[in-house]
Order: structure tokens, then sequence, then C-alpha cells
């Protein structure tokens, strides 16, 4: 049920009855690998392009996610899902492979957290006995499609991140063993100016603190409450203007409990510039890391912050700035 | 032995300027070098851009810009012989090695390797 102005409170506690993160060569080397339930050495995975490459990492995502689960696809009521690439292909032509009906979302790389919300609601409010998230990223389709193919050499500013490879998806049950999703704050659109798609990190963070900020009034909560609370992709320089952002709004969060996604996935030593991003960032991370990290008794309870930058290539070549938006689930042990 | 210490630092300085246009200007490496032939077609249009490179040789003949000033020069020289006409016909006449060497490489390139990211 609603409270406060943009929070749900999942009473009835939906069940993340299973889960999977895929991720590519890069994502092998990082630091989250152990907690890939399938890697791949080859960036095109046997297919002849990248989207479709894409396609396949969604596709064993959810797939796995099911066989984790338990639970026959058919059993599936419903599949939220979205992605980076134009008119979120992989999402709908994974869609098509399951067969399950689709619901398909875009909020860039918030996707994770806006599907995982989703499909809780549905769950929660009985409209769903099991429901599917999922998203993916591929780092040379987003590359070609946002910025320049990388045979091409385009310089990079330090600012710039390294979009994640690979795919996180997770079944949610009425009932059953494992974490639990308790609530969900929805993220409004913010914009503070920023036109660089080279910076994404800084122009997410006000995103990101908008919505940590909104989701501690709503449900009047505070750091205390969560292990902690982990943003989605700002990765280095986004995550230090976030942090000085909350303190400026008088929010505290001890430096130990403020996280990024994107600056865990990767090892310091990968050439990621300032960290990882795509919405695969997060959807591994969480999926894969953090539910590990839960059902091993570890963490208790978590904030994962999923961030979105809203841009598209035609509106960055219209000079447009980057309006970004972050949604907050908590999950439960 | 004068002439490689004025390659290197004239072909530095045109290399230097079109990394400040995208490092403090912002600009796309596709606007980068969009300026800096633009600028050597207005050089070579004044008759400057052949006085640097008989100054510098290859440290002017080399860069993006020298493209631009082959565009005017072709446009010009085949403007004198067959009138008006000739800016248009004469255009890509002294460049056409250079374009068409990039589309056919580029394409027998593309026959025989994979991008790896």
């Amino acid at each position: 049920m609603l409270q406060g102005h943009q929070s749900w409170v999942f009473k009835n506690r939906p069940v993340i009855i299973g889960s999977a993160a895929i991720g590519g060569p890069f994502e092998a080397q990082g630091n989250l690998a152990a907690d890939f339930d399938l890697l791949h050495d080859d960036l095109w995975l046997g297919q002849d392009s990248y989207e479709k490459a894409e396609k396949k990492l969604l596709e064993q995502a959810c797939e796995t996610a099911i066989k984790k689960a338990g639970v026959k696809k058919e059993d599936i009521n419903f599949f939220m899902s979205g992605d980076l690439i134009n008119q979120i292909i992989s999402s709908s032509f994974t869609a098509r492979t399951l067969g399950i009906p689709y619901v398909g979302i875009y909020g860039a790389c918030s996707s994770s957290m806006e599907g995982l919300a989703i499909a809780s609601l549905m769950v929660d409010s009985r409209f769903a006995k099991l429901a599917l998230a999922g998203t993916s990223s591929h780092n040379a389709a987003a590359e070609k499609q946002y910025r320049y193919p990388t045979e091409y050499g385009a310089q990079k500013p330090p600012t710039c991140q390294w979009t994640v490879t690979g795919a996180g998806a997770g079944v949610v049950s009425q009932q059953g063993e494992g974490p639990k999703v308790t609530s969900a704050t929805i993220g409004r659109v913010v914009d503070l100016g920023i036109s660089d798609p080279f910076n994404m990190g800084s122009a997410m963070a006000p995103a990101a603190v908008d919505t940590i900020e909104a989701h501690f009034r709503d449900l009047n909560v505070s750091a205390a409450d969560y292990d902690f609370i982990a943003t989605g992709d700002l990765g280095r320089v986004g995550h230090i203007i976030a942090r000085d952002l909350l303190k400026k709004h008088g929010i505290d969060i001890p430096e130990e409990k403020l996280t990024d996604c994107g600056m865990l996935i990767y090892k310091d030593t990968q050439p990621v510039f300032a960290g990882g991003s795509g919405c695969a960032c997060a959807a591994t991370t969480t999926y894969g890391h953090f539910l590990n990290r839960m059902r091993k008794g570890e963490l208790k309870k978590i904030l994962v912050v999923a961030t979105g930058a809203l841009l598209s290539p035609m509106s960055y070549q219209q000079k447009e700035t980057i309006p970004c938006v972050a949604h907050a689930v908590s999950i439960e042990m | 032995m004068d002439k490689f210490i004025w390659a290197f630092i004239i072909g530095g300085s045109i290399c230097v300027i079109g990394q400040i246009l995208m490092d403090k200007f912002k600009l796309t490496p596709a606007h980068t070098m969009c300026t800096l032939v633009v600028t050597g077609a207005i050089l070579g249009g004044f008759g400057l851009y052949d006085k640097l490179i008989k100054f510098a040789g290859a440290g002017a003949s080399v860069p993006i810009s020298s493209f631009g000033n082959q565009l005017v020069k072709g446009a010009l020289q085949e403007a004198q012989q067959t009138g008006i006409i000739g800016v248009l016909t004469g255009i890509f006449e002294i460049t056409s090695a250079g374009i068409s060497a990039a589309i056919i490489f580029g394409f027998l390139a593309a026959l025989i390797f994979r991008p790896k990211g």
C-alpha cells in the first residue's frame, strides 16, 4: 500500500525465490566474478551481432532464475523488463522467447529496480502469483548506440564509465524461501543541467539523493535501518557528488553504509574509468552478489537505489541536458 | 634537420589544437575534425596553407587540415581550367586517392576482421 507520497510498502512481503546474474569477459575478471551464475569469455556469445548477444544474456538470466526458483515458466504470470537498446528489443525479444505475458519498461539503468518494484507490487497486491523482473546491457552494443563504435577509437575522459555486459533477473513469488521485497520508492525525474554523456555519474547523483531522501521521509526510516544503501551506477565521480549532496540535504549516511554497484563490480586495476554502468550493473550486483550475501546470512536489510540517465543519442545531439531518475527497493532476509 | 623539427612542432601543434577543442570546448571528435578541415580550407583559399607545407613539410600535409586545403585547391584549379562548373568537378580531384583508399581499405578490413569491443 501507498505510504507517504511515492513509496509502496509490501505488507505481504513478496519473496525473491530465484535470481540469476550472467556476465561477460570483463565481468569475469572483476571483483564479483564468483557471484555470477554464468560468465562468457566471448563478447559475441557466438552470435553475429552485439544486440543478439545481449538478448542471449537476458534469456539466460531469465531461464536460470526460473530454474533456480524451481518453477515452470508457464506458471509465471508477468515478465517486467527493460534495457538500453532502441525500442528495448533485448527485453521484447526475450519476452518472445519466454512466452510470458510481458510489460516492457524503460528506466535506462534504473530498469532493474523499476522492474523489481512493479513485479513486487503485482505479487503483493495479488494481481500476480509469480512475476519475473529482468534487465540487461552489453558494453559494445551500448557504446555503438550512445557514443561511438569502439573500433572508431574515440577518446574518452576519466569521468566516463564502462557499461557492464550482463543480465540479471529475479522471480518474485507470494510465498517461498528467500530474500523479501519489503518496500519501494519510485523516483521523480531530476535534471540539474548536466549535458555531458561522458559524465553520467554526476548527472545521476542528484536523482539518487532525491529518491533516498523521499524513501527516508515516506517510510520514516534512516540509514541505521539498513546494512547499507547501494546506488546503481554512479561510479566514483558520481558517488562523491552524491555524498556531498546528502550532506547538504542534512541526510546522515555513514561512509561505510553508502556504496555503489558501479564501484563494486570491477577491480581497481581494470581500465573502467570511473566505474561500471548500464542496466546490468545494478542488476547483476543485486541479483547475484547482494542476494547471495543475504541468503548466506551476511546481510539482513539493504536498499538498492538503481539510477538511470534518461537521455537518447538524439537528445544529446540536440544539446539537451540529461534528465535522470532513481528507484529504490528495500530487500530483507 | 631543421625541416624535421619544424614538421614535429607544426604537426604537433595542429594535434594540440584538436585536443584542446575536444577537452576544453567539448567538441565531439567529428566536430573537431570538421573544424580542422574547414580551417585548412580557409587557409588554403588565402594561399597560406601551401606556404605552411613548404615550411613544415609532413607536419602540415599529414594532419586532416591538409585535406581541407586540397579540397579548395582542387576546386580552384579546375575552375580556372573549365569555368565555374569546375568548382563542383574539381573539389575531389586531388583528394580522390585519399577518399577511395579510405573506402577500399575500410571495406577490405571489414571483410577480414571482426570488432573486439
